[in-house]
């Protein structure tokens, strides 16, 4: 009896590793997809993938999500360690320095040309490629789903409190503060924490550096500045208006974050990602009248650019050559302009490249609710071409840097920390993340 | 002693030991010194050139005002939280042992926050004690920051240890229910015959003849409000170590470091001091507390 057992388990054993390759061989190549995205906007990308599969017979790309940003680079390195990394990889904006230091992938240019596909590389929106290129302007990855902070406020609310004009500069954004609340409006502007909008995107749009070497792509040697900038200025501009109870926080430990803070009518004017505008035109009730802007300047300002956010798809070293050519059809299929007119209408992220953007433009999509408006999104990230201090931001551990700042904002709105002193303490902090990171690659250079 | 069982060659008895030894290896020797050989080099995160560095990344964490105040912070964290789980516990065992009518289903029920994994229940507790939204909302509107764990960082550490002290106790409960069910039923009908009251029985009998007990759960809570997973993801779904690094308890610190900063060096090292922490916290409860209690 038991002699027949094992036998039968070998004979199966053997059948199957006899039957194995003989089915498979005509089977596809496959390779693998890791992001970060979740929920919703997961789910888009999986119907993204499905579309490929369904398009062609020749490769079948498998999509996994990591279930966040971070996880995604972590999953990867973990996996480039053990050898079994994935073919294609979404990292996000503040991953970047990471991956291009790694030498774990391989270059979007030199994958494109190797498998015979030519892309026009000047047709991604400056203010776009020029976060995820080299210095010399060479991208090295896919942008892939990008955003940027805009201001959102509700026109009910305006129209009952007064205001007749629109909130193009901070002067006019406290003068419509004022109005809500002595029209009784509790919370007139929401804030939370998060640097992406108030520090680096302020940054930008008022011309003002982050960091030396012109926000770390000259160098890894850049140094912190944003205590001397006019950042300085503005975060004490909020901590007067929040002491006013002008500017009220909202997070998510205090009960409610500042999206559904807006969505809610708590609060009147939020800023946040354009990738937003689909979720916050959904979730509020119907018939009540909002509208996103780009993000206020301070009077008398030339507004620049602002930077992109989201992230970037990275084909990683060490693959198969025939993974390579499925992620080269894919990452084509992907900027093909139906995709891209599909992938922003789904979901809120903007066209990556100029005839993506005409194209949708032609079709009419911007023209009428729910979508009308995403395109100031657009008109943002190009409003001037980028310079060096809105480029973008290359610099080392950046997800720890915006822990830090984050963690000083939490102690100068919510325990009431002198604005100059804290930042000073966070500038150095984030430095000596700077330092270690600069000891960590000794040797390299950026490119 | 003459009934002990002997094997006659050495092969046997190491092919036994064989797969324990291997999981001991691959799960807990070659982690260690992986971390052992991390926190002496600087290491880019997608590997390459590992440069030793000596004792650089563990001054880098001993110059930082922050590392000690999250070594205060996980003190008080774990002190808190290993005082309130055995207390509740033990209250509830004691209830739950004099077996009034009805009590059944309460052994089951106190059991099940166990169940739940820390983070889930962390994400739970935010909303429920959230000042602006949660139960203390309209006590907030009475007496502003009465309660606000997004603005004090005592209440946030409060907030910590209170989803801590709700997941454990169930925990504590069982070890604590089964050390009572031990205690033999004659003592306590004696006592009871004496006049002694359920307060008066527990202060003088079960508490005491516990004290084994008592004493494995100090040592197996220290060590998880210390190094345990829930701790840190409770912090992270509470809190986020926050507000200004006030629930900054050392396990968070290590993980963001590790998985957020990809700064692995310098939080191997950190590992390793909590490591060193931990064996000499378990030393000093062996060597002073274990004194007190009695096995027979």
């Amino acid at each position: 009896m038991r002699v027949s057992v094992t036998t039968s388990v070998f004979l199966g054993l053997m059948a199957s590793v006899a039957l194995g390759p003989s089915a498979t061989a005509a089977e596809k190549t496959k390779f693998e997809f890791w992001y970060g995205l979740s929920g919703d906007l997961g789910e888009r990308v999986q119907d993204a993938c499905k579309k490929f599969n369904d398009s062609q017979s020749e490769f079948e790309i498998v999509c996994t999500s990591q279930n966040g940003y971070d996880t995604t680079l972590q999953n990867t390195i973990a996996a480039y360690r053990a050898k079994k990394q994935p073919a294609i990889t979404q990292i996000y904006d503040a991953g970047t320095l990471d991956m291009m230091l790694s030498g774990a992938f391989v270059p979007a240019k030199k994958l494109m040309a190797d498998n015979g596909y030519t892309i026009d590389w000047n047709n991604y929106f400056g203010g776009i490629a020029n976060y995820y290129a080299t210095a010399k302007g060479e991208l090295n990855s896919f942008p892939f789903n990008s955003s940027t902070a805009m201001f959102y406020y509700n026109i009910d609310a305006f129209q009952k409190a007064g205001i007749d004009f629109k909130p193009d500069t901070w002067e006019q954004v406290e003068e419509a503060a004022r109005k809500l609340k002595t029209a009784g409006y509790e919370c007139p502007l929401a804030f939370n924490f998060d640097t992406w909008p108030l520090m680096e995107q302020f940054s930008a749009i008022h011309n003002q550096p982050i960091a030396t070497a012109a926000n770390g792509y000259n160098g890894l040697d850049a140094e912190l500045v944003v205590n001397k900038t006019k950042f300085v200025d503005h975060v004490k501009f909020f901590k007067k208006m929040a002491d006013e109870k002008l500017f009220v926080v909202k997070t998510k430990q205090l009960g409610m974050d500042t999206v559904p803070a807006f969505t809610s009518q708590t609060c009147q004017m939020i800023q946040t990602s354009i990738a937003d505008h689909g979720t916050i035109g959904k979730t509020l009730p119907e018939g009540v009248k909002w509208e996103v802007a780009m993000l206020p300047v301070w009077k008398g300002t030339e507004r620049q650019n602002s930077l992109v956010g989201g992230a970037s798809l990275w084909v990683l070293a060490g693959r198969p050559e025939a993974e390579y050519k499925g992620a080269a059809a894919f990452l084509n299929y992907l900027a093909t302009p139906e995709m891209a007119e599909w992938w922003s209408t789904v979901t809120g992220y903007i066209p990556v490249t100029e005839t993506g953007f005409d194209a949708m433009k032609a079709n009419g999509f911007y023209d009428k609710a729910p979508y009308q408006g995403r395109e100031l999104a657009i008109e943002s990230l190009s409003f001037t071409p980028t310079s060096e201090n809105t480029r973008g931001i290359r610099l080392g551990g950046f997800t720890q840097i915006r822990k830090e700042f984050a963690t000083a904002l939490e102690a100068i709105f919510m325990q009431n920390a002198d604005v100059q002193a804290e930042l000073d303490k966070t500038v150095e902090r984030g430095n000596a993340v700077l330092r270690r990171f600069e000891k960590t690659y000794a040797g390299q250079t950026l490119n | 002693m003459d009934k002990r069982a002997a094997f006659r060659s050495w092969w046997l008895p190491s092919l036994f030991a064989l797969p324990q030894i291997i999981l001991i290896l691959l799960f807990f020797y070659w982690p260690a010194v992986a971390v052992l050989r991390w926190a002496f080099t600087l290491e880019p995160p997608f590997g390459g050139a590992a440069e030793f560095v000596g004792l650089a990344n563990f001054q880098e964490v001993f110059a930082d005002p922050l590392y000690w105040n999250s070594v205060g912070v996980s003190l008080a964290f774990a002190l808190c939280g290993t005082l309130a789980t055995i207390f509740i516990g033990l209250v509830l065992a004691l209830a739950v042992d004099r077996q009034l009518p009805g009590s059944a289903p309460f052994r089951f029920l106190y059991i099940l926050p166990y169940a739940i994994a820390g983070p889930a229940a962390g994400m739970a507790f935010r909303f429920i004690l959230s000042p602006e939204r949660g139960l203390m909302a309209s006590v907030n509107a009475a007496f502003p920051d009465f309660w606000n764990p997004a603005k004090y960082g005592s209440h946030a550490l409060i907030l910590v240890i209170v989803v801590f002290a709700w997941k454990w106790a169930g925990y504590t409960f069982i070890f604590l229910l089964a050390g009572l069910q031990s205690v033999p039923r004659s003592l306590i009908e004696a006592a009871a015959m004496d006049g002694c009251g359920p307060i008066r029985r527990a202060v003088d009998i079960q508490i005491p003849l516990l004290a084994p007990t008592l004493f494995f759960l100090l040592v197996i809570m220290m060590t998880e409000g210390f190094v345990g997973a829930d701790t840190y993801g409770i912090v992270a779904r509470t809190t986020d170590g926050g507000p200004n690094h006030g629930t900054d308890v050392m396990v968070y610190r290590i993980v963001e470091e590790a998985f957020r900063g990809l700064n692995y060096s310098g939080a191997s090292a950190q590992s390793l001091v909590l490591i060193g922490l931990i064996m000499i916290f378990t030393f000093i409860q062996f060597r002073f507390i274990e004194r007190q209690v009695h096995y027979k």
